[in-house]
């Protein structure tokens, strides 16, 4: 008899719908069908483990990958991997991705003419601690103009991609900066329908992080889905 | 349920994640070959509603090895894990939409209660365009246990169910190719799940 710890649904308004104009590239590549609901079996409620250091010497220090420093304010960017009930993610991997100050990345595909900045790729990962802590040092990435719609420009944003404990707890997002007035004009950020969704993707300025002389200091929570208390047997 | 936080919404990779989740040793699930079981590649393109192929699309897959487990703590069952196999896989597309893996054969896990589930290989695909990630099932065309697997026969429609089987598609030097194509949107839309 396999029973089965389901992980929570997702809640509609928490959660954008890939069907959003307004975001273009949605257009020719959201799924017109309905999702095909399924009960979660152990291939869901199972994924990969990361308490064996497969993935490799971590990179938590962003602005120091090259010879010289990069441009730009330097962030100190922290916080915890949760699950619903608040309860810590030991063990998983976090990885970010950026652009430099600028507001450009370190891709051959952007054509921004912003600088590139040779002391600056901006990408980070690591595996979180027994408290579900993780720690980066970076700098604060730029705005950037894209062809969305006319004059458009994206929030300033940090990628995170984090695992948690299974297949189903799997998410790529974004983390935004708190009182960005791009904010309000960006229709990736305005997908997620529920406004406290929306702001769990803000950063919080935290002075207590911050280090005097050297660093801003922004807390970044990423909370995952979280878990039925009982099994479903059959 | 008494959740008390507000879980952390998905949003899009965009299409600069290439340098930022860069693995490609992560394509290959069978450590150098030296992963027990029958040895395969998994590929397939992924295409738009237009049918134009996703050049800025991240496929992760995660399966069981070649007995039938998972190695993650909540798989209790009484079979061996290979020490040279993890169940994880990333790949991007290509320019022409094209992902590979070189992986084994999963062997068939638990259902709920006592049946078995088919094999079968758990993928999810991220792109530009794609506010949430998509989940879908790769099953193999020809196993005796598609037909009574719960979550392949949920799919009523024929047509619909054969988008998550995957056709055996000759020999490479990595093994046996199985061709699992994914379309995003229209015409022969892959099954995605909500789960």
């Amino acid at each position: 008899m396999t029973e089965v710890r389901e992980y929570n649904p997702e809640h509609a308004g928490g959660q954008p719908s890939n069907d959003w104009p307004a975001y273009t590239s949605t257009i020719k590549r959201h799924p017109q069908q309905k999702p095909v609901a399924l009960k979660q079996t152990l291939t869901e409620i199972t994924g990969p483990t990361f308490t064996s250091g497969w993935t490799g010497p971590e990179l938590v220090d962003l602005t120091k990958q090259h010879k010289g420093e990069p441009i730009g304010e330097r962030m100190i960017l922290a916080g915890r991997v949760l699950d619903e009930d608040g309860r810590p993610v030991p063990n998983t991997l976090v990885e970010i991705w950026q652009a430099n100050s600028a507001g450009r990345y370190a891709h051959e595909s952007d054509t921004h003419p912003a600088p590139l900045d040779a002391n600056f790729t901006g990408r980070g990962h690591m595996v979180t601690n027994a408290k579900g802590e993780y720690r980066f040092v970076s700098v604060i990435p730029g705005a950037y103009p894209w062809r969305n719609t006319y004059n458009a420009w994206r929030a300033q944003h940090v990628h995170f991609s984090v695992f948690g404990p299974a297949f189903a707890t799997r998410i790529i997002t974004q983390m935004y900066f708190p009182g960005d007035p791009l904010l309000e004009f960006d229709p990736i950020y305005n997908s997620v329908p529920d406004e406290a969704a929306r702001m769990r993707m803000h950063a919080r300025y935290d002075p207590n992080l911050s280090e005097a002389e050297w660093a801003l200091g922004y807390r970044f929570d990423i909370v995952l889905r979280g878990r039925h208390a009982t099994p479903a047997g059959m | 349920m008494d959740a008390k936080l507000i879980p952390t919404a998905t949003q899009t990779a965009g299409p600069f994640f290439h340098f930022g989740l860069l693995r490609p040793e992560w394509a290959d699930l069978t450590g150098g070959g030296k992963a027990k079981g029958d040895k395969i590649v998994l590929e397939g393109r992924v295409t738009d509603g237009d049918g134009a192929p996703l050049p800025d699309a991240i496929v992760e897959i995660w399966h069981a090895n070649a007995a039938g487990k998972y190695e993650h703590p909540d798989d209790t069952q009484d079979k061996p894990l290979d020490p040279h196999f993890r169940g994880f896989g990333r790949a991007f597309t290509d320019k022409d939409g094209l992902y590979r893996f070189n992986t084994v054969k999963p062997g068939a896990v638990p259902s709920r209660g006592n049946a078995l589930q088919a094999p079968h290989i758990a993928m999810s695909i991220a792109a530009r365009g794609l506010l949430h990630h998509l989940f879908t099932r790769v099953y193999f065309a020809g196993e005796s246990l598609n037909a009574s697997d719960p979550v392949l026969t949920s799919v009523e429609d024929a047509a619909r169910q054969k988008t998550l089987i995957a056709a055996p598609n000759g020999k490479a030097t990595g093994g046996a190719v199985w061709r699992f194509d994914v379309a995003l949107q229209g015409k022969g839309e892959t099954v995605f799940f909500d789960f």
